[in-house]
């Protein structure tokens, strides 16, 4: 396998649960040292692609190749050399956080005197060297994630599989992991994660797939991806109640590129935000309030599905 | 092709000692639960076999009478056995395969279903050794071994804990909830009161016998008994092989189930 060979190498990807099919012929393939994402709703098969990846669930039908192997064949020998971090904390909980780190590294075979200094380092930089001889239980949400993710990295992996990595955190927690994301990839780590947040997907991935349905809506940087298929920036229009009900949204046309409406608010695309409202107020509307903002991955979703990501 | 057996099998063991020594390290945390595991048979031997004992006298066993707490002590010993290797498989295994989904993360690592199956049952057999030890110990001292022939009981009390380790593995994949863990020990409880434990066969109403006669922990007693007081026979061919049969046939059954539960 050379260098540019990707890592993960998706063709045709499929998988079924019964009669539901959760991923429906997927392809994807990751660079080496390339930050991937999957951006999409809850349902959209985000995680079964992940579980697919991390070799422990078996696609139903089409190719995949980690690593250049086949899991099928080679699910040890991958596994040897991923990182996993799952939706859900799966921490020891009978183990103190070190133990943790030192039980999971014995998993992959490495000896003690390896596991012990490099447990200490990762403890610093994941900030919970002070809670080493304690256990799991007891710990905020934001530390678990990140003894999560310690634990991901103890055998030094070469792909990083983060499932969700910050749902659930409070928005302090979430930064100071996207900081710490971030430092893994410049080290040269090759991160894929799922997400829906969009701010997420545009704080850490070079290169992401829009999901919905099992299926890859759209593919391409967050910047790409946003050029492609909203305007530059969004004016976003919301009403008092009962009178977006009301209103004719001929009366808007020709202002921007397209007005999408949502239960709560209008969202109208344009290149020049300002000159929208402007716009908007020459033809006599009078929303309750105005807001022109930069275009977002959200915006995307939006308009390839027609639905939020987070409802 | 059989190099290649041997050497995935030898690789196997040790990926399934990963897993023991996992179990070790908990041990350390939990130290007093584990060593209360022993104490509970021989809580058992004490009050029947000396306070009951005293009233009973002596029990006929294969034609010869022996004490009662001669004819109780290897019964507690298989019970234990039973019991050890049942608690390790069932409410244990549950706990970390459903509920606090310690598996998941296992199997995320180079080690595989069959690592957990095997290395849950060698740690449950490391445990019910070091029990079994122990009250054989306490055996020898209060002179109720009657025979050479209980050397063999350490590896008998193995191998009716591989039996029960194997069936409790299969049972507990198959579980759903908490309240189905109740339901097992509706099972185990009447098992251990009337498997011969505290009574002769010959005791129980004759159309019951066979009832008794088809549980596993029937089998376990007879063994270590036979083996305890002298009194053996053709027969312990047939208890171990029962005893075989049961843990590899619920071992194969828990590796495929265990694997449906987590590798969906």
């Amino acid at each position: 396998m050379d260098g540019a060979a990707p890592l993960v190498h998706a063709r045709g990807l499929t998988k079924r649960f019964g009669k539901a099919t959760a991923v429906d012929g997927i392809d994807v393939d990751v660079a080496p040292g390339e930050a991937f994402g999957f951006l999409g709703p809850n349902g959209a098969g985000k995680s079964s692609t992940m579980r697919m990846i991390g070799c422990t669930s078996p696609p139903t039908s089409g190719t995949l190749r980690i690593l250049g192997l086949d899991p099928a064949a080679d699910g040890p020998r991958i596994r040897a050399r991923l990182g996993v971090v799952p939706q859900q904390d799966t921490l020891d909980t009978e183990l103190t956080v070190f133990e943790n780190l030192l039980v999971y590294g014995r998993y992959f075979d490495l000896p003690r005197g390896v596991i012990r200094p490099r447990a200490a380092e990762l403890l610093a930089f994941f900030q919970l060297a002070e809670r080493a001889g304690e256990r799991v239980e007891p710990l905020s949400g934001g530390m678990k994630r990140r003894l999560t993710i310690a634990r991901a990295l103890i055998n030094e992996p070469q792909l990083l599989l983060l499932d969700e990595p910050t749902t659930g955190l409070d928005p302090q927690a979430r930064h100071a992991l996207w900081e710490r994301l971030y430092r893994l990839k410049q080290q040269g780590t090759t991160l894929v994660l799922t997400t829906h947040y969009m701010d997420e997907a545009e704080q850490l991935c070079d290169r992401l797939v829009v999901m919905d349905g099992g299926r890859i809506a759209a593919e391409g940087s967050p910047g790409e991806l946003i050029r492609r298929h909203v305007s530059r920036e969004v004016l976003e229009l919301r009403f008092a109640d009962g009178v977006q009900d009301h209103l004719d949204l001929g009366v808007l046309a020709g202002i921007g590129d397209r007005v999408e409406a949502l239960p709560d608010r209008l969202l109208l695309y344009a290149d020049d935000g300002d000159a929208a409202a402007a716009a908007v107020h020459d033809r006599g509307v009078r929303p309750a309030s105005l807001l022109a903002r930069r275009s977002t991955l959200e915006d995307v979703f939006l308009s390839l599905t027609g639905r939020t990501l987070v409802d | 092709m059989i190099a290649s057996l041997v050497a995935s099998s030898a690789l196997g063991g040790r990926r399934a000692a990963r897993l023991f020594e996992r179990n070790l390290l908990v041990t350390r945390h939990i130290w007093l639960v584990v060593a209360a595991g022993f104490f509970e048979p021989l809580f058992y031997l004490l009050s029947l076999g000396i306070g009951i004992g005293d009233l009973v006298g002596q029990v006929e066993v294969d034609g010869r009478l022996v004490d009662y707490r001669a004819f109780v002590a290897p019964a507690m010993l298989a019970a234990s056995a039973m019991n050890g290797a049942v608690f390790d498989t069932t409410f244990n295994f549950y706990y970390k395969l459903r509920f606090a989904r310690t598996y998941d993360a296992v199997v995320s690592t180079p080690l595989g279903v069959d690592d957990v199956a095997l290395g849950e049952t060698l740690w449950a057999l490391a445990r019910g050794g070091v029990y079994a030890a122990a009250f054989l110990l306490v055996m020898v001292v209060m002179g109720l071994i009657g025979s050479a022939w209980a050397v063999l009981a350490l590896p008998a009390a193995l191998l009716i804990g591989f039996a029960f380790a194997g069936a409790g593995l299969a049972c507990t994949s198959f579980l759903r909830s908490w309240q189905d863990l109740d339901v097992l020990q509706l099972a185990i409880l009447p098992m251990f009161l009337f498997s011969g434990t505290f009574a002769p066969l010959a005791a129980y109403p004759a159309g019951l016998r066979w009832v008794v006669q088809a549980t596993p922990l029937y089998h376990g007693v007879e063994l270590l008994r036979s083996l305890c007081t002298g009194a053996v026979g053709v027969s312990l061919a047939g208890h171990v092989l029962y005893l075989t049969t049961m843990g590899v046939v619920g071992l194969a059954v828990a590796g495929r189930r265990i694997g449906r539960v987590l590798l969906a």
